[in-house]
């Protein structure tokens, strides 16, 4: 490393940045300060709390499941297709990052609730999504897939395309080429795709709570129950709450190779 | 088995005109500088970039055809392909990435293996089948690049720049090897490199490729003794001019004559070696018939023989010895007159 001597900054960079800490340090702390304590197990093992986190895995690891079935043909085609209107593509499996998760709850009630658009058809057929446990990973997906598209899109851009032409001359298919090539060669940004994308589904609220609800067992994840207990057990929803940090924590340092390289 | 391809390709402003055919076990070397259009050739053999017109066709199979639009997909070709920087899939062992041809042409994993193992053997890098293409140096790459290309059974093979990113010393190790291997190889080979020692040493037959057209075929000898660009004279160490021909006098392209006893009327190129041409500081009273005065522009020293560029109508190249050099003073800028025998100069039709 080449040694530098760098200016100083100004006093008024540090009292910024104090306050940016403090900002996400202080409440995290106090998370941390006002925690049960001893009652704390006995709050994770109430029944309630046991039911909630067992959920949001079931629902997260659906999501996620989902997520990386259909968002990995998604990502190759954002990756590797040649055709118009590729950006329009890309914009629109982008939007759920930045579109707030309730609107993207009321837009899922009106495609697949009971008079959508899409649900009206389903109806007769038996299947059911709004306020069942599907409707809930349906949701999570919803908000959490374009995460995963949009790492490993930027993975698969990553593999050198004259490997893919070598794998062709050899006599690989395109699809040959793609699942012993191209995508083992994208593993780290797959994986770390599926991870944000689990994160970010088991932390749904907005889009759970608008098309699935807050049925206890059924689609009362972890977040809702964390919302649902502050108002009766306090106790209880500071608990869940760091069930939750600790999760966030543990993927943060799964993943410090890919965020922070040394 | 032989191969007949007339191809044209545009990429940008760049088009690429060549016709290349060859025999069965018989080795086609292609040369040129970079940006000739090498790569773009093999590619265009390989299927690999579209055909604005042309064929190419193996054997009795049609390839491709611009005319009728039949295009076989390059995993359907019978070709095997060594990369310039080889490409070796860098998660794959050198085994797997040997194997992986075979797989893909249908054979089970064992005997995929068992092929790979094979031909690993032959290319004399059996032992290192279990490392990772990063932990191979540039001479096993190559070699691990020629056995995948080969673990196919292709009946046209495609080597780009198969020598050129190997030191000296490896390159010449490899270079013999890969000479067996060719010359135990039953179908056509193609070969592109930038490199005439290369090109002389594996290829039958020469093709030379500039700008995106075929200046030049046919053998080593031909095309050394007869060169056709500047580029295949710089290579050869020869000056090269071009002019047009008219009873035993010869009217250069960029000003100047040259008389010879054997020029034929019309255009013609003209071959002086710098061994001919001599120096003098003052106007020389001899039986050269070729004298005019010009000026030095540079001198080249390497070894024995110092290589003086004299600027002039015509400028040529002169070989002279560094003794020579002292005596006469020589340095840029100076005056001379350069002199060259008429029996010297060889004259071909353009």
């Amino acid at each position: 490393m080449e040694a530098r001597r760098r200016a100083p900054l100004p006093p008024l960079a540090t009292v910024g940045a104090t306050l940016a800490v403090a900002l996400v340090a202080v409440p995290l702390a106090a998370l941390v300060i006002r925690a049960p304590g001893a009652g704390l197990w006995a709050e994770l093992a109430s029944a309630e709390s046991v039911a909630a986190i067992r959920l949001s895995l079931v629902c997260s690891l659906g999501a996620t499941l989902l997520s990386v079935v259909l968002g990995t043909p998604l990502a190759w085609v954002q990756a590797r297709g040649d055709f118009r209107g590729r950006g329009v593509l890309r914009a629109l499996t982008t939007l759920p990052i930045v579109l707030p998760p309730v609107v993207g709850g009321v837009a899922l009630l009106l495609a697949f609730g009971r008079h959508g658009i899409v649900g009206r058809w389903l109806e007769p057929l038996g299947v059911r999504l709004p306020f069942t446990t599907a409707g809930a990973v349906l949701a999570e997906a919803f908000v959490a897939m374009p995460f995963f598209v949009l790492t490993l899109e930027g993975g698969l851009r990553a593999v050198d395309p004259r490997l893919e032409e070598a794998a062709r001359t050899l006599g690989a298919s395109t699809w040959t080429t793609f699942r012993r090539i191209t995508l083992p060669l994208a593993r780290p940004s797959f994986v770390a795709g599926a991870v944000l994308c689990w994160a970010r589904a088991l932390g749904e609220f907005g889009a759970t709570i608008t098309f699935a609800g807050n049925l206890p067992g059924r689609t009362q994840t972890l977040p809702l129950a964390v919302y649902v207990a502050l108002e009766t057990r306090p106790e209880a929803g500071i608990a869940l709450s760091l069930v939750l940090l600790v999760l966030s924590v543990a993927v943060l340092a799964g993943m410090r190779d890919r965020w922070w390289p040394r | 088995m032989s191969l007949r391809a007339a191809v044209r390709v545009r990429l940008g402003a760049f088009e690429l005109r060549a016709t290349v055919d060859g025999a069965a076990g018989e080795t086609i070397a292609v040369l040129g500088p970079n940006g000739a259009g090498k790569t773009t050739l093999l590619r265009a053999l390989a299927g690999l970039v579209p055909l604005a017109d042309g064929h190419v066709v193996l054997g009795s199979t049609v390839l491709e055809d611009a005319t009728t639009d039949v295009h076989v997909p390059p995993e359907r070709r019978p070709i095997g392909v060594v990369f310039q920087d080889y490409l070796l899939f860098p998660h794959l062992s050198a085994l797997e990435n040997v194997a992986f041809g075979p797989r893909c042409k249908g054979l089970a994993a064992a005997d995929a293996r068992a092929r790979a193992r094979e031909w690993l053997a032959r290319t004399r890098i059996a032992e290192r089948a279990a490392a990772r293409p990063a932990e191979l140096s540039g001479g096993q790459a190559q070699r691990v690049a020629l056995a995948r290309a080969l673990a196919v059974t292709p009946e046209l093979l495609l080597l780009d720049e198969p020598l050129a990113a190997l030191d000296v010393g490896t390159r010449a190790e490899i270079r013999r090897d890969l000479h067996a291997v060719l010359r135990a190889f039953g179908g056509v080979c193609v070969l592109v490199t930038h490199e005439p020692l290369d090109a002389l040493t594996l290829g039958h037959r020469l093709v030379v490729l500039e700008q995106g057209r075929i200046v030049q075929s046919g053998s080593a000898a031909e095309i050394t003794a007869r060169p056709r660009s500047r580029w295949v004279a710089d290579l050869v160490g020869v000056n090269l001019l071009a002019g047009d021909a008219e009873r035993g006098r010869v009217r250069l392209e960029g000003g100047g004559t040259l008389d010879t006893p054997d020029a034929d009327a019309g255009p013609v190129f003209v071959v002086v070696h710098p061994r001919a041409v001599v120096l003098h500081r003052e106007r020389p009273q001899g039986t050269a018939r070729n004298v005019w005065p010009a000026r030095i522009d540079f001198l080249d020293v390497g070894g024995a023989r110092v290589r003086v560029r004299v600027a002039g109508t015509p400028s040529v190249v002169a070989e002279v010895t560094p003794a020579a050099v002292a005596e006469l003073a020589l340095g840029p800028g100076v005056a001379v007159w350069v002199a060259v025998k008429a029996t010297e100069i060889a004259v071909y039709p353009r």
